[in-house]
């Protein structure tokens, strides 16, 4: 085996263009520590406890307790690896998973262990997964508790379980792993999307994100199975190594292989599915229809990263295509996907779904910064994002929380002046400057990676890669544009509200299934002041807001109730965290001498790549081979370009949006929640293209009429079909023994005398045919 | 068997031409006639009666006419089978007798009439 390693070692040192753009490959890894073999164990157990607690009928909040125990102990564990780590890739195997052969020849075993591979991709992911895991749980415990019981553990065992693939995804040993986890997160996001199945949307939604995630996994599962038949291993070391040495498992020459383009382009589509791209992305804003706290964790921390992760694992097998065609075809997929999402942002009032299509437009921000040559841009930005829109979700949750549902942002305003909403108000600043890009913050640096190596990286690499950049940096003007847009009609301003729909059934439609509405209120009238109202009123009067169906809650009072100790510390840490990460930007790397921390985590995995003009050589060799921005190296400017264009689109929302006063310098008109002259004035100058907007471009639509209208029509043929041709035949097989009977039933009539005839003329019959017989 | 079928067969017309000529005396033929005669009688009252009690006397008539018949045969060819055969049928047609009479009674009660037509519910 170290025979074998050294002679790649050789090999890679000599032949640097056997893989065109491949970086110095990537050591063969060393025994890891079976410790990190718990970050598989915990949660999952976890998940199991939180079944029995279902299964023993428990009613305390011991499910969150346990959840929030493991997963901390799973960011220990995390860190713990993450200090002890001496930068080289480690695996840990656990046992066997698949062993077969069926021949001694070459590519005629199939091995898969149950292990992990440790690099600095793998652990950066664990950290902010498990990290914010754990915060989230925090928060989930108390935003859960009005569904204490048999929900509550389900809700918690699907948690658990989603971390427990979500690590398997990240840390597994080959790509079999990747998928058991890719299967998992998916299946766990089904569970939690659906997790109000009373609701019909929620319901829907779910199946949405599911089916839509199966058509890309058709693409990842090709991709798998395309990597063992070109590669004859679907382990990632044996897998790096035979990528480097630029031959397949049979000897051809890697780079002029249909494999070098092909299989990056199925590993994309994959990741397209998972991570909410163009053409896939519609089940995200649907999957809004879950509790907040997943929206949070799942679909915009976490699983829908799991694109980008994928990239990044295997950045050089994308990166081995000297065309680079895959790479292009994610650049592209991430910056249409930005725009495209932004411009419904900029449309829609539900803040919720908001923040949906900005997570898409952020993803397609980390797709743009994969395609366009810098894993670490996109890493840093799935890092950044991943605490900054937390904070984001968990502020929208605590609004949609207090406020009865309500999401519109025109029937709420001035939220953060309101009693117990000040922290709230505060995160969702915090979680905007990061999300707009305002200079000095996480967001700001992650994104400005991504932009300055898309102006850099030259066209002759990835195709079209200065229109590509030019439109990320309109998209991110439209980030701070619609953030603002938000932040100061919701939180700021004039004071006033309309609560939502749940105030008026009193969450109805989400207390347990058979738990009556006394019950319920028993378990909840006390406590956190959870009711929507009632801990003011007590329980006579939200009792009767819920048996009176004529309560109004536009004229009946309301009180918002303010989140409570949990939510609040989930959102302080969430936005502590957030400013933190902007810290890692100025860290020194382990590898390399700029890019930060994350650099260095980048550099030192599978997703290491020397990123073209990475190395300032000034503005003469900038203009010579690589991009530029107007003639200046990129590098050095788009610091200040994108911190311009970012603050461009902060005024914009302040004009159109902002309320009188200091929080929109003073530019604002906004009067009331719902009255904002000059904003409502431009919509209904872009008129019909404001609608499109509104209505998401009718891409369901679109979906609708080219899938499932010819799907409905092939359906009712086949039916007609099936009726006709099928049934016919069965039913003919029926019908003709019934026919003759029909005829002879006749036979039978029922009078006596006739069946005595018949007898006698058979007796007849007999005496003619034997007195023929004599007669011969 | 031949010799049964011819005898069967001579006596219809024998009995009727010339029954000086084949046998001067009584014989099998006559009996033979005689049985003929009656199931024929019973095929044509049980044909064309209605009531049940009179069906049912028919039927008792060509019974008869089977067990003159055996009897016959049994003295001509000297053996007792035939006898014994029509002790067994007769004991058999009392029981079948005190049944069938029974049922006509049953019949009677539901319908308050012995018309045989009335009983047509099993017609296809």
């Amino acid at each position: 085996m170290t025979g074998l390693m050294g002679g790649w070692a050789t090999l890679a040192a000599a032949g640097g263009g056997a893989a065109a753009h491949a970086a110095p490959g990537i050591p063969a890894p060393g025994a890891g520590s079976p410790i990190a073999l718990l970050l598989l164990g915990l949660p999952l157990l976890a998940a199991a406890l939180c079944g029995v607690f279902a299964a023993t009928g428990n009613r305390s909040k011991l499910p969150a307790f346990t959840s929030v125990a493991a997963l901390g102990a799973c960011f220990g564990i995390a860190l713990m690896l993450f200090l002890n780590w001496n930068g080289q890739p480690a695996t840990a195997r656990a046992f066997d998973w698949i062993s077969l052969d069926w021949g001694a020849g070459k590519g005629q075993s199939f091995d898969a262990h149950f292990g992990v591979y440790i690099d600095g991709l793998t652990l950066l992911w664990m950290l902010f997964v498990t990290g914010l895991a754990t915060v989230i749980a925090l928060y989930s415990m108390e935003y859960m508790s009005h569904d204490v019981g048999l929900g509550y553990c389900r809700y918690f065992a699907a948690f658990n379980l989603f971390v427990f693939s979500m690590t398997a995804l990240v840390m597994g040993d080959n790509l079999l792993m990747l998928f058991l986890g890719w299967e998992g997160v998916g299946l766990c996001s089904y569970l939690l999307i659906g997790y109000y199945y009373k609701r019909a949307a929620a319901v829907a939604a779910a199946k949405k994100a599911f089916i839509m995630n199966r058509i890309g996994d058709l693409g990842l599962l090709m991709g798998i199975l395309s990597t063992f038949v070109v590669f004859g291993t679907i382990e990632y070391a044996p897998l790096f190594q035979m990528i480097a040495s630029g031959k397949t498992a049979s000897g051809a020459e890697l780079a002029s292989h249909w494999s070098v383009w092909g299989i990056p382009l199925m590993f994309a589509v994959g990741a397209f599915g998972k991570s909410a791209q163009f053409i896939f992305y519609t089940w995200l804003p649907d999957a809004m229809e879950g509790p907040t706290p997943v929206s949070a964790l799942i679909h915009a921390a976490t699983m829908v990263t799991a694109g980008v992760f994928l990239i990044g694992r295997l950045y050089p097998l994308f990166t081995a295509d000297p065309a680079l065609i895959a790479l292009s075809v994610v650049a592209w997929a991430g910056v249409i996907t930005a725009l495209w999402a932004a411009t419904i942002e900029m449309a829609i009032f539900d803040i919720k779904r908001v923040m949906g299509y900005s997570t898409i437009s952020q993803l397609g921000f980390m797709f743009a910064g994969m395609g366009l040559l810098t894993p670490t841009g996109a890493a840093f930005h799935t890092f950044t994002h991943a605490f900054f829109k937390a904070t984001l979700f968990l502020g929208v949750g605590a609004v949609m929380h207090g406020f009865g549902g309500q999401l519109d942002l025109r029937r709420l305003s001035g939220v953060m002046w309101m009693r117990g909403f000040g922290l709230v108000g505060i995160a969702m600043l915090v979680g905007s400057i990061n999300l707009s890009g305002v200079p000095f913050t996480a967001g700001f640096f992650s994104k400005d990676v991504i932009l300055a190596q898309a102006f850099t990286t030259p066209g002759t690499m990835i195709w079209g890669a200065q229109a590509a950049a030019w439109l990320l940096l309109l998209t991110a003007g439209m980030t701070a544009y619609y953030t603002f847009r938000t932040f100061l009609r919701v939180y700021v301003g004039p004071r006033e509200f309309v609560p939502g729909d749940d105030a008026e059934l009193l969450d109805l439609g989400r207390h347990p299934k058979g738990v009556s509405l006394d019950e319920w209120h028993a378990q909840h009238g006390h406590g956190h002041g959870h009711g929507h109202g009632h801990d003011d009123h007590g329980h006579g009067s939200d009792h009767r807001a819920a048996v009176r169906p004529d309560f109004d809650p536009t004229t009946e009072e309301f009180d918002p109730h303010p989140p409570g100790w949990s939510m609040k510390a989930a959102i302080g840490l969430c936005m502590v965290l957030s400013i933190l990460a902007a810290g890692v930007y100025f860290m020194k790397p382990a590898v390399g001498n700029h890019g930060g921390w994350v650099a260095g985590m980048v550099g030192q995995s599978s997703a290491a790549f020397a990123s073209p003009g990475e190395h300032h050589g000034g503005a003469a060799e900038h203009a010579a081979k690589l991009g530029t921005f107007l003639g200046y190296d990129p590098h050095k400017v788009m610091y200040y370009v994108s911190a311009g264009v970012g603050l461009i689109g902060i005024l914009i929302a302040a004009f159109l949006h902002g309320p009188r006063g200091v929080w929109s310098l003073f530019i604002g008109n906004r009067t009331s929640a719902a009255v904002a002259p000059r904003a409502d004035a431009l919509a209904n100058l872009f008129g019909p293209l404001t609608r499109a907007a509104r209505n998401k471009y009718y891409v369901d639509e679109i979906y609708d009429a080219l899938v499932r209208t010819p799907l409905r029509v092939l359906a009712h043929i086949f039916h007609i079909l099936d009726q006709g041709l099928v049934d016919g035949l069965v039913n003919l097989c029926g019908a003709l023994p019934r026919m003759l009977a029909r005829s002879l039933r006749p036979s039978q009539s029922g009078v006596l005398q006739g069946y005595a005839v018949g007898m006698a003329a058979g007796l007849g019959l007999i005496l003619i045919v034997v007195w023929v017989l004599m007669l011969r | 068997m031949a010799t049964l079928a011819d005898g069967l067969h001579l006596s219809v017309l024998a009995a009727a031409a010339e029954p000086a000529a084949i046998a001067p005396a009584i014989g099998l033929y006559h009996y033979l006639f005689v049985s003929a005669a009656l199931f024929a009688l019973g095929v044509i009252g049980f044909l064309t009666r209605r009531n049940l009690i009179i069906m049912f006397l028919c039927t008792e008539m060509m019974f008869q006419a089977a067990g003159i018949a055996l009897i016959a045969f049994s003295r001509f060819h000297l053996n007792h089978t035939g006898e014994v055969f029509v002790i067994f049928v007769l004991t058999i047609a009392a029981a079948e007798a005190a049944l069938a009479l029974a049922l006509v009674v049953l019949l009677f009660r539901r319908k308050e009439t012995l018309d045989a037509s009335e009983w047509a519910a099993l017609r296809g």
